[in-house]
């Protein structure tokens, strides 16, 4: 366990070496710039924008820039945005709640309908319900969220009036109903997605269990079929959306861009898109180091968590 | 859900009618006018309400003497005082000073290099102390520490000699006479001495992100990425604030804004306002009131002067008559968008009304050019001593309304036998240097020239001011005319404001003639607030809506 604890560490170092490297040069690369958007402000000069290049250290080297930003990351400064002036962790912790808010109670709804659909299909294997699940989860996969997020808020905000158009709250009203009743339409919209994916990866994965001996023998020993699927199969079949979950629950922190713009959801979709725009290159690296760190992290727990509930895998 | 109840004096049609119609029968018609006499259209005596401003870029710049965009100037105007205002018809008014200085009132001297300016004794900073002489002194300072992040350092940087002569007055030397530093510094922010000049370092000082101004409102609280929210300043040296509490919201996406708009989540959108297309169908909505307000900015197609083609004036006004730009406006703007004739905004009071107006005319574009000598190739594509009359225009990729733009006028340009490739690139090229060392042949770009409504061009036509030559300034067409200089350069000097008048209405009339960029129309902004709010005035001359929230209250 030590060993294998070892050498990920070792791995994960090297692989955030790496994107930090790739992700600063991409960012630099880009035309433009944090000053760009002050280049036709009728009020500032180009001198005014080389002095506040130089005051920024923008014009230095890019090899230099990103040893004293990497420097900085070991030491625990995550460095100062461009935009706002707070420091980067700050920035971050303040849109991790709304993302937090609205990716947890969407995981929820998705996993749960996810799973109860996937079992069920499987179960109930080229039944009606499985083909209109199946039909569903395609359509759900391969339209855009967008729309069913501006259909929403057509037809829900618009037409009936029923859910707010976005937001977190209403300004001046920041009760726990409040925040509920906007996060429905956001939440629901992005569950769609996820329960397409989480009932397929389940059906998928209760299959394979289904056909299992140890699946005949229960049965052959007169198991009731309810205890059977609960079980054996579901018990089995959890294992693989162990897995699945390390991929997918990195993205609780780091936020649903798309859902984010469309429902005005202050979370760090927004934040990365913002950040972007801005060329606020600190904030944009401090996210790709939160979520590369994240996902590292959540894949490592995956997989002890794995190797803990079925003893067969052992980590070495 | 609607805060707002329906009054007879906001101004849409269809209350406009029923007013009329009351007239004669007031209590019977429009019983909602009862309880409510005309002359009750007063501010209330207590700050009441909220108003939500819709705006989709986010506020994030606090200290309004660091680099901040237009959206960050309404909370900046509304939490902090500079020394003078500047109302909508140009003209400037104390704010935080008692008078504006001028040569009369002993303010300014003759040669316009000692300035003095004398303060209120009355104003009181957010969190109680005085504000004094020192504040002024402090700002002045800061803007020009090298140490400091300073946003525009222009005119600042001419200021010398700074003291404090009492609390309620200051003086200081400037290094040469600059006549637009008074607007300068109707959007210089005064910062509080005894809270900024004790920070270790102004650039991350807590102050930025929890400002304390003099202004009609205080600070409240921050949801970043979703709003800012001010509160009544009770203690205001000014009229107002009538609302309780006032709230910028972001709303990342246009459509999104105007829909919240249309649910009555946002009571006014603001910067960056309403989309064209969603104009007509805005104008109709119920209990919300939508205006035109012209702004500031000028689109136009820049001609680069160093090409030959563009330096016989016959071309340059062939090229104007050729262009229909009524069709431009209409067609493609959804008629959001006023045609002009020269750089100057409308609303300034520097502008030249008497300028010639532009015709579309193909036939005279086309004998202009005869007479000129240009004459058709073998190719259609007119000809004059081996040069072809072929040229290039850029702008952004993408901005599909100009793109549209530009194939309407490459075609009219077509009929007269004028070549116009399109050659756009993407924005970080294209307003790089491909366009400040003027390397490009022709531009379609939205320009505003003046800051602070000052009517100094001096950057955008002196021809000392062409990057590609002298290293720096914006006189992008690289025009270049001995007579603007010299007018351009006593402008800058002048401190009668009629003389001034003369000077730039004379400015603007050379410049028509010349040519040195088509004038296509100035942008006009949507404007949508709801029926009710009372005390809204849109204000060209400042680069926010926000600028006057005050005086704003619910009827």
């Amino acid at each position: 366990m030590a060993a294998f604890l070892f050498s990920r560490f070792l791995q994960s170092a090297v692989l955030l070496v790496i994107v930090s490297i790739i992700g600063f040069t991409v960012l630099n690369l880009m035309p433009g710039g944090p000053l760009s958007q002050f280049a036709l402000d009728p009020g500032m000069t180009p001198a005014d924008i080389a002095r506040i290049t130089e005051q920024l250290g923008l014009n230095r080297p890019l090899h230099i820039q990103y040893l004293e930003w990497a420097w900085g990351m070991l030491q625990g400064d995550w460095g100062t945005s461009f935009r706002d002036g707070s420091p980067v962790t700050a920035v971050i912790a303040r849109h991790v709640p709304a993302t937090l808010l609205l990716m947890g109670s969407s995981t929820v709804i998705a996993v749960a309908i996810g799973t109860w659909i996937g079992i069920r299909g499987a179960t109930h294997r080229y039944s009606g319900f499985d083909y209109v699940a199946t039909v569903g989860a395609m359509v759900a996969l391969s339209i855009p969220t967008f729309w069913f997020g501006l259909i929403g808020i057509y037809v829900f905000s618009l037409k009936l009036g029923w859910l707010p158009a976005g937001n977190m709250y209403t300004i001046g009203d920041q009760s726990v109903l409040n925040y509920l009743h906007h996060l429905i339409m956001p939440s629901v919209v992005l569950a769609l997605v996820h329960i397409a994916i989480w009932s397929r990866f389940m059906r998928g994965a209760t299959l394979d269990a289904i056909s299992q001996d140890f699946v005949k023998t229960a049965r052959a020993k007169g198991v009731t079929e309810r205890r059977v699927v609960m079980k054996h199969v579901v018990g089995n079949a959890m294992l693989p959306m162990i897995t699945l979950a390390g991929v997918q629950i990195p993205s609780l922190l780091t936020g649903a861009l798309v859902t984010e713009t469309v429902f005005t959801w202050p979370g760090m979709g927004r934040l990365f898109l913002d950040s972007l725009g801005y060329s606020d290159y600190p904030v944009v690296m401090g996210l790709l180091m939160f979520s590369a760190l994240l996902t590292i992290v959540a894949n490592l727990i995956a997989d002890i968590t794995v190797a803990l509930v079925d003893p067969r895998i052992r980590l070495a | 859900m609607k805060k707002t109840k329906e009054t007879g004096m906001t101004f849409t049609r269809r209350q406009t009618l029923r007013m009329m119609t009351a007239g004669g029968a007031i209590g019977i018609v429009a019983p909602n006018l009862l309880g409510k006499p005309a002359f009750a259209q007063t501010p209330p005596s207590e700050p009441t309400g909220r108003v939500v401003v819709g705006l989709s870029q986010e506020p994030t710049v606090f200290n309004p003497l660091m680099p901040h965009i237009e959206t960050d100037d309404g909370v900046a105007f509304s939490i902090f005082d500079a020394l003078f205002r500047i109302t909508p018809e140009g003209e400037i008014v104390p704010n935080l000073a008692t008078e504006v200085p001028t040569i009369e009132n002993g303010g300014l001297s003759e040669d316009g290099l000692q300035w003095r300016v004398k303060l209120r004794d009355d104003v009181k900073w957010h969190d109680g102390e005085a504000f004094t002489a020192e504040d002024v002194k402090f700002t002045l300072e800061l803007i020009t520490n090298p140490d400091f992040r300073a946003w525009r350092t222009t005119g600042h940087d001419l200021v010398r000699d700074i003291e404090v002569v009492s609390p309620t007055e200051i003086t200081w030397r400037m290094e040469e006479p600059f006549a637009p530093y008074i607007s300068f510094l109707t959007e210089t922010f005064i910062m509080p001495e005894h809270i900024l000049g004790q920070a270790e370092d102004p650039n991350d000082a807590p102050f930025n992100q929890a400002p304390v101004g003099t202004g009609a409102f205080k600070w409240g609280s921050r949801q970043a990425g979703d709003n800012v929210s001010l509160v009544a300043n009770p203690d205001y040296h000014g009229d107002g604030p009538y609302i309780e509490q006032l709230v910028f919201k972001y709303i990342p996406d246009m459509t999104v804004l105007y829909t919240q708009f249309r649910s009555g989540e946002v009571d006014l959108v603001g910067q960056a306002y309403i989309t064209a297309d969603n104009y007509a169908e805005a104008k109709a909505l119920e209990d919300r009131v939508v205006t035109l307000e012209p702004r500031g900015t000028l689109e136009s197609i820049y001609l680069n002067q160093a090409l030959p083609v563009f330096q016989d004036k016959a071309v340059r006004e062939a090229l104007y008559y050729a262009i229909d730009r009524k069709s431009i406006i209409d067609i493609l703007y959804f008629g959001v968008g006023g045609e002009a004739e020269t750089f100057m905004p409308s609303t300034s009071s520097y502008f030249n009304p008497d300028l010639p107006e532009h015709s579309f005319d193909l036939e005279k574009a086309k004998s202009l050019l005869d007479e000129a000598g240009w004459v058709p190739g073998a190719d259609g594509i007119r000809e004059k001593d081996g040069l072809r009359l072929s040229f290039a225009n850029s702008t952004t990729t993408g901005a599909h309304l100009r793109e549209q733009a530009q194939q309407f006028i490459q075609q009219t340009y077509a009929d007269i036998g004028v070549e116009m490739r399109i050659e756009n690139l993407p924005p970080a090229v294209m307003w790089g240097e491909f366009w400040g060392q003027s390397q490009f042949e022709s531009a379609m770009v939205g320009i505003t020239y003046l800051i602070g409504a000052d009517p100094d061009v001096t950057n955008r036509f002196h021809s000392d001011a062409i990057a590609a030559k002298s290293g720096s300034g914006s006189n992008n067409a690289q025009y270049s005319n001995p007579k603007v200089d010299s007018l351009l350069e006593e402008g800058a000097k002048t401190f009668d404001t009629e003389r001034r008048k003369e000077i730039y209405k004379e400015i603007q009339a050379i410049i028509r003639e010349d040519l040195p960029f088509l004038p296509l129309f100035r942008y006009v902004n949507v404007f949508g607030r709801k029926a009710g709010l009372e005390g809204f005035e849109a204000n060209s001359n400042v680069r926010t809506e926000s600028s006057n929230a005050a005086l704003w209250y619910w009827s």
